[in-house]
């Protein structure tokens, strides 16, 4: 496997979306290419930091103005 | 955080089904559920796609109010939440629209460009490298570093990484083909990962900053 043929199936490995074989292909490409382990590291990091820190969260009295406006208007038919 | 829970097997009904059909049924108080479920993940991709916190707070107001209006028109065999954020993401392209004076604003803007295709920097990170800030700061570089996107890679990475949707159904509810998602998908993830190494990666010994616009934690 080549670093090009890594890139490709990045998505589907990070997925886990690949076939055991083709898994077994880049398990043995990662072990001999230092710069596409960093890369299938970070890339699975970078996910799972915008996973666990929420970016425009919404503050809850925001959140409770916003919702009582929806609900009243609603109510009112639109 | 809560994700999108997707609910698989033919025979299951998505809990959102019989909501829909109590509100059809003049149940308001499940509509209110159903808004309450949902209302900060439309927060989140209308302020992705209109960088405006009051453009924001409209369009989830509006994209609520019209998915009421024609819930008639919501056919079973989509999912809601998917419908809903088909919605969101008009009502939050034509605020851009209006903001951009008319100029034409697309999710699907021909973006095909190698661009963030090639990972350049192949730093590695340091380990736990979020520690070395504190939450205010970290939620800044982390909105800074995802601003820069095109709309169109922000909403695919905030619908398939952040909230879980399957690929399925973020092209459902972009409009998107699957192949048009996983694009997005992969190049916003390595744009994202590009920006973030700024900040993340392993000072050859030194633990100084890559960055000096925003300071770590003590």
């Amino acid at each position: 496997m080549t670093c090009t043929e890594f890139l490709a199936i990045l998505d589907d490995l990070i997925d886990d979306s690949i076939a055991a074989q083709t898994r077994a292909e880049v398990e043995l490409h990662l072990k001999k290419c230092g710069h596409c382990e960093i890369i299938f590291n970070t890339t699975q990091k970078t996910i799972q930091i915008y996973r666990c820190h929420e970016i425009y969260e919404m503050p809850e009295d925001l959140r409770d103005r916003l919702h009582a406006a929806i609900m009243a208007r609603c109510k009112k038919g639109c | 955080m809560t994700t999108i829970q997707q609910i698989e097997g033919e025979n299951e009904q998505h809990p959102d089904v019989a909501l829909v059909e109590r509100v059809r049924a003049g149940d308001i108080s499940a509509y209110d559920t159903l808004v309450r479920k949902y209302e900060r993940q439309i927060f989140r991709i209308a302020q992705h796609i209109t960088q405006n916190r009051e453009d924001a707070e409209d369009v989830m107001q509006d994209a609520f109010l019209k998915a009421y209006e024609k819930l008639d028109q919501f056919q079973g065999n989509s999912k809601f939440y998917t419908w809903l954020v088909r919605i969101a993401v008009n009502e939050s392209l034509m605020r851009l629209r209006k903001r951009r004076t008319g100029r034409m604003v697309s999710i699907d803007e021909d973006l095909e460009t190698d661009e963030g295709t090639v990972p350049r920097d192949l730093a590695d990170w340091a380990p736990d490298p979020e520690q070395n800030y504190t939450q205010t700061e970290l939620g800044k570089i982390l909105e800074k570093t995802i601003k820069g996107l095109p709309p169109g890679f922000k909403v695919v990475f905030e619908l398939r990484d952040v909230q879980g949707l399957s690929t399925e159904d973020t092209a459902e509810a972009l409009g998107l083909s699957v192949p048009a998602v996983k694009s997005r998908l992969l190049r916003a993830r390595l744009q994202l990962r590009e920006r973030l190494s700024r900040y993340f990666k392993k000072k050859a010994g030194s633990k100084e900053l890559a960055s000096t616009e925003l300071r770590p934690a003590k």
